[in-house]
């Protein structure tokens, strides 16, 4: 097996005795104090994520924009400068290469950040289509630190840091401003349904970053391992690529259609078998599941009405949050309707499960 | 943490021999492995469990993990206040954690098990 990569932190979480776990090919944390814990501290009063993982590409040049419209769903031409937008690269069959966020640096210029293990794939896919358009393609991953501050308390707790007002960065907008005295991309995003921002800078200057923001912090903060991202974005009805997206599922099943702009001009991959879908009625959708009776749903398991296998469980968890045993689950469309009941196949017994509104929690 | 007067499995689990009686956890080695328990799935009262097989199982909320039997014989007593508070399995493993009571088929599968001083150093090796 290749050795793990590591992001610049790595001494750090184990010094601060975090468990670590093989995520992608990245040695990161899973937890620091426990899972519930840290998903609570977010919920309540503050989290620090490392995702120095994440994949940065920059894409500029005169056809930057023109690029983007073939390779992503959404219209990146409604985007002002400093505005970000979720954004999901399809293959021609409408399954989906990856989800990404576009940040737009300037006119000929976006910033792409990409999940940490599909970074080399993306790299490697926007390269794949780059035909006669003037456009450069940096993959500037290696270089870039990133460290998420999420939970009510966030924006106090970096407005100490920073001297940009926080306040004027508004939902998915960024600027750029200098934090403990380095310079850095500070946007108003994160993956946990709370508020909160994520914070990009160099490299090297990430464990200055990380020990003054927690320090900061102080008893408001905690440190935050990939479980309590997990529960937290699921509680959220945050999509994760490998489990509500994936190579086998579209964008229209997973319920985004709202990020997928079939009416824009250009033909982006995977617009035509998306409209075809659209058009024939979405055979699969996204729902979210409460149990019944006791279980809890893990990804995988198989989700069946009146005996019949119906789909499968994309997410599955324990919610910190909500105290309940929930579960996102892609399902034959035609059983999706909220309140109806189900059943979740959890080691060879099938567990009374209903459909429930989402996204399980919201702020 | 390891408790002398008990016997350990290398599955983690841990037993406490009372008469022809086995009381029986899982170690807190295994609990701190695990994390947050959320969840638990105990046999009924009556049933009959085999040494080496599952009797049931233990959810944190990353992990499912089945909890193997140290000995075969028939469950005498569940300690139903798990299925409410599973968290119990992580604040006290060897107290109100315990998990159920076996009435012995045969007491010399308990000759199989380690003792405190063999566990701890079991954990070391497995490190």
């Amino acid at each position: 097996m290749a050795e793990l990569k590591k992001t610049p932190l790595n001494e750090v979480h184990r010094a601060l005795g975090a468990k670590m776990v093989d995520f992608g090919g990245w040695d990161m944390p899973v937890q620091y104090s426990g899972i519930i814990e840290e998903h609570t501290a977010v919920r309540t009063k503050a989290g620090l994520f490392d995702v120095s993982h994440m994949g940065e590409i920059r894409v500029k040049g005169t056809d930057a924009l023109k690029f983007l419209q073939k390779m992503v769903s959404n219209d990146v031409s409604r985007i002002k400068t400093y505005q970000i937008q979720y954004n999901i690269l399809c293959l021609p069959t409408g399954g989906v290469v990856d989800d990404l966020l576009v940040h737009k640096e300037r006119d000929n210029e976006y910033l792409l950040v990409v999940n940490a293990s599909n970074t080399d794939k993306d790299f490697k896919w926007l390269l794949e289509h780059k035909e006669d358009e003037n456009v450069e393609i940096i993959n500037e991953s290696p270089k870039t630190g990133q460290i998420a501050i999420q939970g009510p308390l966030a924006e106090s707790i970096l407005q100490k840091l920073t001297d940009v007002n926080l306040a004027d960065v508004k939902f998915y907008r960024y600027t750029y401003g200098q934090v403990d005295g380095v310079k850095c991309l500070i946007s108003r995003t994160g993956y946990t349904g709370e508020d909160g921002f994520e914070v990009y800078c160099p490299w090297e200057k990430t464990v200055q970053l990380w020990n003054k923001m927690l320090e900061t912090g102080g008893d408001n903060i905690l440190p935050c391992g990939l479980g309590a991202r997990d529960t937290l974005r699921f509680e959220a009805k945050m999509p994760l690529y490998g489990h509500e997206l994936g190579e086998e599922i579209t964008p229209l099943e997973a319920g985004l259609a709202r990020f997928v702009a079939l009416d824009k001009e250009e033909d982006f991959i995977g617009k035509s078998a998306l409209k075809a879908q659209k058009e024939a009625g979405i055979p699969r959708k996204i729902v979210g599941l409460e149990m019944l009776d006791r279980g809890i749903p893990r990804a995988g398991y198989t989700v069946k009405k009146d005996g019949k296998e119906i789909g499968f469980i994309t997410t599955g968890s324990y919610s910190p949050s909500l105290d309940k045993n929930l579960g996102l689950a892609l399902i034959d469309a035609a059983y999706a309707d909220i309140g109806n009941e189900v059943a979740v196949a959890i080691r060879n017994k099938d567990v009374k499960a209903q459909i429930v509104p989402t996204p399980f929690y919201k702020r | 943490m390891i408790k002398s007067e008990l016997k350990y499995s290398k599955d983690h689990e841990w037993v406490l021999v009372e008469g022809n009686k086995a009381k029986i956890g899982i170690s807190d080695h295994a609990q701190d492995a695990l994390g947050d328990v959320v969840f638990v799935e105990l046999p009924e009262e009556g049933d009959e469990v085999t040494a080496n097989e599952s009797f049931g199982t233990v959810e944190s909320v990353k992990a499912v993990s089945d909890v193997y039997s140290p000995v075969s014989g028939k469950v005498v007593e569940v300690n139903e206040a798990l299925l409410d508070s599973p968290e119990l399995i992580n604040s006290d493993p060897y107290g109100e954690g315990w998990m159920i009571v076996v009435e012995l088929d045969d007491a010399s599968q308990l000759d199989g098990l380690m003792s405190a001083e063999e566990y701890e150093a079991f954990l070391k090796e497995e490190e």
